[in-house]
């Protein structure tokens, strides 16, 4: 008998149809992985297993879980399950603790609502918990708050939480989205590890194929509320029916057509940058420590180029970034534009900077909402000495918007009327209008579903070769970084570690830390 | 902790430095001659010289200024130019009036305000919130002299459960010291009590709305039990910041409330003293002031600390 089935699930919030006609069914010891793009209701999916909906939420058909009809449950009858017969774990670590409450605590709160034990014996199995997750003792006391641990380790303590009471289900809501890619292969062997211990079922949320075919034994696909497709894992890859699997399939492996014309100039020239940040004072009239966050980086760009830059979070790119556009100065080394200085004395230098243009990662939060399209788009215009005016500028405004696959209409609307996708095509645009020579793209694609980031990459390589741009494609994400770059750089705490053109770091990496990873990306099956 | 604390000290003392340089200097450049006040317009010449020697004014800024915050330091406030009795009496006197009304207040403006913004936030959108909104932003609106001559004229004119105003003095008795309280109390409470609920609520509301509510709800614990074991705690610095704000206030601003019900609180001391050109009392209550706003603030940083373990370890 299956441990969770769902059957013939509708789901409305308010009117909105969320989820229609969803069936799927977890066994002991089984992963099963749900994937989807955002909206296709693959977490409302999750949150109705745990009758954690939103107001409003209707749900009709059948959800039974380990025999108990979960639909028809009072809510003290949910709160018994919930934690205890079905754990959770979320997408966000560094949100999902309580700030202000150690972790022991924590972990210990789950086993004492739902057992009459003492607090020392709670402590004792929060203890047993958190070292099952690899949080030894000895190294993370159970008197720990949630800000002195990394994400990763937060989401141990997530997952130590979740499985304290040993449930018969594990729901993981996009456990890994947020975290490094080290840190993601770590957690996802982590959650392997306790599904096969403990004989749990698991049901794995993600939008990402490669993390999901990895671990699942069986796949869900799903979209706008439906499940278009599931099979066994990794048959069902080399036999998708549905067209939508099979075009999600392809763009998760997406590869640009880019005709590549690298002049031998270099356009941009990092030499010997070094940036260091104060740290707090030990002591009340101590010295402020000091953070080296870049220790003489040196590369150069030629112009035509896209050139990668990959790292874990805290390696020193965004520095690096904010450095290259002369955001911050730099306390070490010389950074050329076109031969000329990003920074002259203490402050950046206009010439070069617009000559330069940033695509930054959050599609929703690198707007003014309360300006319409067109004044959006000219933001850079500031950059120039006579900014043009009248006809010229909405000529500008037009032609930006058409090479970027919008319509010269779409000026007079606001931000909120576009899809995330949409959204990165005017962060385009912005950065296009001051023809650039060269663009920043910092995690720039990150934010995007599968199939909006290959139509977002497409169109960054025909933009590529219509105006001669070169990138600086900034990015964790080393599946990208390989489709998109011709050069890349690896960087590690600091420095840059490994360099060479992108097929060859990834074919043949030499540095330890480059093997680490690349074997800790996610691979997709081989299609057949 | 420790840190964290000595770091406040430090800013404390910076802080009344300054506000004491900035009274200083207020009150200096303020036009008026004391003496002249005293003597009324046809004294002598000789006669207002003495008086001027008398009383200090002659000394150079900088030594008038040290031996006022000397003075301060060790208990000696000066005498006053009216009264010729010394300030510190004055303000203790007044002081026993005008702190524990704060106190009074403010307890009563917490007891009502917390359930009633832990009630709100609860039932969301339900006939409850909306009653508490509706009346907070009555409570809000309502100027506190016109609620407490409305209490007057029930409470102490039509029932005659309490008196006019006025004010016993502590030695005739604890508990009716207290009552001759009540009404200023509460005309002071009701638009604090207001305020401070619809802060809590909202502050409530953002937290329950955090992920780790949600992971608390996913363990298991009931709606209820994630508020007052999780989110309640996380909501409190905002509400704390604003009770700081309000017993300062309660404590300088009661001057209205003060007149209406014939208190002799410090309000009402430095009304007189402002009129009267006393400017020894006007420096040393101010200066008390300030002294209680910034301890009270002091205090709230510490409440920060204790509610907050990011706070205590120095970040």
């Amino acid at each position: 008998m299956s441990l969770l089935r769902i059957e013939k699930l509708d789901l409305d919030i308010g009117k909105r149809p969320i989820l229609r006609d969803v069936s799927l069914s977890v066994d002991p010891g089984q992963i099963v992985g749900v994937i989807g793009e955002s909206g296709s209701g693959k977490s409302m999916t999750a949150f109705t297993v745990m009758q954690l909906l939103p107001e409003g939420a209707v749900a009709r058909g059948s959800v039974t879980l380990d025999g108990h009809d979960i639909l028809t449950l009072s809510e003290p009858e949910l709160c018994a399950l919930r934690g205890n017969k079905v754990g959770m774990v979320f997408q966000e670590p560094m949100t999902a603790l309580n700030p202000i409450r150690s972790i022991g605590d924590q972990v210990a709160e789950t086993i004492l609502i739902h057992e009459r034990v003492s607090k020392t014996e709670a402590l004792n199995r929060a203890r047993e918990a958190l070292a099952r997750v690899e949080l030894p003792e000895d190294r993370f006391p159970l008197t720990r708050y949630p800000h002195e641990l990394s994400g990763g380790q937060r989401q141990r303590v997530v997952i130590a939480m979740a499985i304290a009471l040993r449930p018969k289900l594990l729901i993981a809501d996009e456990p890994t989205t947020a975290l490094d890619v080290t840190t993601q292969a770590q957690i996802l062997k982590l959650l392997e590890r306790l599904v096969r211990e403990d004989g749990m079922g698991m049901l794995m949320i993600s939008h990402d194929l490669a993390v999901v075919s990895d671990l699942a034994d069986e796949i869900v696909i799903m979209r706008s509320g439906e499940v278009v497709e599931r099979g066994p894992c990794p048959v069902i890859f080399s036999a998708l029916q549905h067209p939508y699997s099979i075009s999600l399939l392809a763009a998760s492996t997406h590869a640009p057509d880019r005709s590549v014309q690298v002049e031998d100039t270099p356009l941009l020239r990092v030499s010997e940058v070094r940036r260091s940040y104060r740290t707090p004072r030990k002591t009340l009239f101590g010295k402020p420590g000091a953070f080296e966050a870049v220790k003489g980086v040196s590369f150069d760009l030629k112009k035509g180029e896209s050139l990668g830059l990959v790292g874990e979070s805290g390696c020193g790119k965004s520095t690096l970034t904010r450095a290259i556009l002369g955001l911050e100065e730099v306390q070490g080394g010389e950074i050329l534009l076109a031969g000329e200085p990003v920074f002259t004395g203490h402050s950046p230098n206009r010439d070069v900077r617009r000559k330069m243009q940033v695509v930054f990662q959050d599609p929703y939060g690198s707007f003014n909402p309360r300006h319409r399209v067109d004044r959006l788009v000219c933001e850079p215009f500031h950059l120039l000495d006579t900014p043009p005016t009248g006809k010229a500028r909405d000529r500008a405004i037009e032609e930006a918007l058409t090479s970027v696959g919008l319509t010269a209409a779409d000026r007079y609307k606001y931000i909120h009327e576009f899809s995330g996708g949409q959204r990165q095509r005017i962060a385009i645009a912005r950065a296009l209008i001051i023809k650039p020579e060269l663009i920043l793209l910092d995690e720039a694609v990150s934010a995007l579903d599968v199939q909006v980031r290959a139509q977002i990459l497409d169109l960054l390589a025909d933009l590529s070769d219509q105006f001669g741009l070169s990138y600086l494609f900034i990015s964790h994400d080393l599946s990208v970084v390989r489709v998109i770059t011709d050069r890349c750089l690896v960087m590690k705490a600091g420095e840059i570690v490994e360099q060479g053109p992108t097929e060859q770091v990834f074919s043949n990496p030499q540095h330890p830390y480059t093997r680490e990873l690349i074997a800790a990306a996610p691979d997709l099956p081989e299609l057949a | 902790m420790l840190r964290y604390t000595l770091t406040r000290l430090l800013s404390l003392a910076v802080s009344l430095a300054v506000a004491s340089v900035v009274i200083f200097m207020a009150v200096e450049i303020l036009p008026g001659d004391p003496a002249t006040l005293m003597l009324g317009v046809n004294a002598q010449e000789d006669t207002l010289a003495a008086l001027r020697e008398q009383l200090g004014l002659n000394g150079s800024l900088w030594s008038r200024y040290l031996s006022w915050v000397g003075g301060m330091l060790t208990g000696d406030f000066g005498t006053s130019y009216t009264y010729r009795t010394p300030v510190a009496e004055m303000v203790g006197e007044r002081l026993w009036i005008s702190l524990p009304l704060a106190i009074y207040a403010l307890t009563l403006s917490t007891l009502i305000a917390f359930p009633a913004g832990i009630w709100a936030a609860s039932k969301r959108g339900s006939a409850a919130d909306v009653g508490v909104m509706g009346v907070t932003q009555l409570g809000v609106a309502i100027p506190n002299f016109w609620f407490a001559m409305l209490m007057v004229v029930v409470f102490a004119i039509n029932l005659r459960w309490f008196s006019a105003g006025g004010f016993p003095g502590w030695d005739k008795g604890f508990w009716l010291s207290m009552k001759s309280l009540t009404l200023p109390a509460i005309a002071l409470a009701l638009p604090q009590a207001s305020i401070l609920a619809r802060v809590m609520r909202s502050s409530l509301l953002d937290t329950l709305s955090e992920d780790f509510v949600r992971t608390a709800r996913a363990k298991g614990l009931s709606k209820r039990q994630a508020l007052w074991r999780h989110a309640l705690r996380n909501a409190l610095i905002p509400v704390l910041t604003i009770i700081g704000l309000q017993f300062s206030f309660l404590l300088a601003g009661g001057i209205i409330i003060e007149n209406v019900f014939y208190l002799p609180g410090l309000g009402r001391m430095i009304f007189q003293a402002v009129s009267a050109r006393d400017l020894i009392v006007v420096e040393s209550v101010v200066m008390l002031l300030v002294f209680a706003v910034i301890a009270v603030n002091f205090l709230v940083e510490i409440s920060y600390a204790l509610v907050d373990p990011r706070l205590r370890h120095g970040r």
